[in-house]
């Protein structure tokens, strides 16, 4: 297990494992419910889905197996929050699933995890063994009769886009981590055509603390429309980073002072498929109605290359689409080569118009989350810093300030 | 492949057929556990897993195929993926992606002659804020620099990969 190199204070150290999990079973599945719907909690992983709801609609959906998932394919660059959580908090992930199966009604819980932490499932096996023995797993979990539930672990195998539920259930089925249509949703067809709900490792580690704590402790940071903490991933150009917990709605510049990252040039909020936010925007805040993130943020110094972070994003992105649909199949390795000529400082300013239009096309016409963020960064990158990106002579290429 | 080979693996892979059952969800896992014990998933084995599974072969293949830690050739005893995604970019994986090359005398999507190592990209490992870093199967090294590369190698020249020196040590502790 590596630690972190620098973490802030969590609110998950005031929150004991199996507290989480107490707390549910002295609920009826319906008050777990409302309590998370009380409490505004929405999907950490970023797409911002309100937790209570899915699991309100998981919870009405007929059918007698049902499945909840916890989606620890973590892949999105600069995303090591979940690798923490699940070294240092695994149990109160496994109190928030087991509390998910008591809310919906299911018997079964799986931990996708990405092919790359294959070195944490024996940690986690442990971990899950030694719950089975108290009796917080398997049959009649906490001494509640009729309450069957289990996890089991299952890898992913290097694809990024199976962190896309839909996608993630398609290989949980032995199949091409492809996204399907949506709807239907997980909620009513998910794993084997069963009601399921899909959540992050955050995700379920925050049910734990608003199970204990109550919606209100929750409720009491952040802001209407994005209520409480959040975890944060920071790398790059600052001083210290790490792992951290901020509130919802705090600004990009307060992040930035809080990590040793204040001069910095820009900032990519969310990883590849996120935002890239220059100096002139650290006034914005985080949170689902400004910037939405799942935590990843990269700090670019001042002397960094823009037009080389465009391009590692998309060399990323071509490598990871699934190739299903074509805005994001052909999409992207067109930007990729938009980019090398803008690199070579060969390219028009209608045809980077043309790219521009091209990226807010992929946006719109591709298939699911994936192709519709690929082109974020090349767009917010091209929008932001027209001097690292335009007309570039081989001698000034990455030296240049915008 | 010698005929015994051939024999071990299929009862291997009805083993873990059994392990995980006998439907179609269980591909992923038993596909796993081919790449980690025979290095690939070849054909013979795609067509004995879907033979088992009731599914066409090319079903099996497009599975393979899809998932970058599934592959249908031969991959090193050691494969090491080095990140390449912005935050280990930034940390200056360039120099100890010339290292790797250097000291292992083959470049990025090769594989070495006898056999013992495949060196490639991998996309992020969830180690940005101390990259760059590297996994050498399932083992994870964080803030390496050129210098550390040998030390790295050292162990999986030694003998039969990464754990055999580390199990050793245990062992002896």
């Amino acid at each position: 297990m590596i630690a972190p190199k620098n973490r802030g204070p969590m609110s998950y150290d005031t929150v004991k494992a199996e507290a989480g999990l107490t707390a549910a079973l002295a609920k009826t599945p319906a008050e777990v419910v409302a309590t998370l719907t009380e409490s505004g909690l929405k999907g950490r992983g970023g797409a911002g889905f309100p937790t209570g709801l899915k699991w309100k609609f998981a919870a009405e959906s007929q059918g007698q197996d049902k499945y909840v998932i916890c989606n620890a394919d973590e892949g999105e660059p600069g995303t090591f929050k979940d690798r923490f959580l699940l070294t240092d908090y695994a149990g109160l992930v496994m109190d928030g699933m087991t509390a998910g199966g008591w809310a919906i009604g299911a018997k079964h819980g799986i931990i996708y995890l990405r092919g790359e932490y294959t070195y944490m499932c024996a940690h986690l096996e442990a971990l899950l063994q030694a719950r089975r023995d108290k009796q917080l797993l398997g049959k009649n979990v906490g001494g509640h009769q009729g309450f069957d539930f289990d996890i089991e672990i299952r890898m992913g195998s290097g694809a990024y886009v199976c962190g896309e539920e839909t996608a993630l259930i398609e290989s949980l089925e032995g199949q091409r981590g492809e996204p399907r249509n949506r709807p239907p949703f997980p909620v009513d067809t998910g794993f084997m055509d069963k009601p399921s709900i899909v959540n992050n490792v955050e995700t379920f580690a925050y049910v734990a603390c608003i199970l204990v704590k109550g919606a209100d402790w929750f409720k009491k940071t952040g802001t209407a429309k994005s209520t409480g903490l959040k975890i944060f991933s920071v790398s790059g150009d600052c001083e210290r980073p790490g792992v951290y917990e901020f509130p919802m709605g705090i600004t990009v510049a307060d992040l930035l002072s809080a990590v040793g990252g204040s001069d910095a040039k820009a900032v990519q909020i969310g990883g590849a498929s996120g935002y890239c936010a220059p100096a002139a925007e650290f006034n914005r805040t985080i949170a689902y109605e400004d910037i939405a993130t799942g935590g990843s943020i990269i700090v670019f110094g001042q002397n960094r290359d823009m037009l080389k972070v465009a391009k590692n994003f998309l060399e990323f992105f071509v490598e990871e689409s699934c190739g299903q649909c074509t805005p994001c199949r052909d999409g992207n390795p067109k930007l990729l080569e938009g980019v090398e000529l803008l690199e070579k400082g060969r390219c028009s300013t209608k045809y980077l118009s043309e790219l521009c239009s091209l990226g807010e096309t992929m946006q719109l016409a591709s298939k699911c989350g994936l192709g519709q963020t690929s082109a974020n960064a090349f767009l917010s990158i091209v929008k932001h810093f027209g001097p690292d990106v335009m007309a570039r002579t081989p001698h000034c290429a990455g030296h240049r300030k915008s | 492949m010698l005929v015994n080979d051939l024999e071990r693996q299929n009862s291997d892979i009805v083993a873990w057929l059994d392990k995980y059952g006998r439907d179609r969800s269980a591909l992923l896992p038993v596909l796993q556990e081919i790449q980690k014990k025979y290095s690939c998933v070849s054909n013979q084995a795609m067509q004995v897993v879907a033979d088992h599974l009731g599914i066409h072969p090319v079903e099996v293949y497009s599975v393979v195929s899809f998932y970058a830690f599934l592959d249908d050739k031969p991959k090193g005893k050691n494969v090491i993926r080095l990140c390449r995604t912005i935050s280990c970019d930034m940390q200056g994986k360039a120099h100890i992606a010339r290292q790797l090359e250097n000291d292992l005398g083959i470049g990025f999507g090769e594989t070495s002659p006898d056999g013992q190592f495949t060196l490639e990209w991998a996309n992020c490992i969830g180690m940005c804020d101390q990259g760059p870093a590297l996994m050498v199967n399932d083992r994870v090294y964080t803030s390496v620099t050129p210098s550390m590369v040998d030390e790295i190698l050292e162990p999986c020249r030694k003998s039969c990969g990464v754990y055999a020196l580390a199990s050793k040590e245990e062992g002896q502790a």
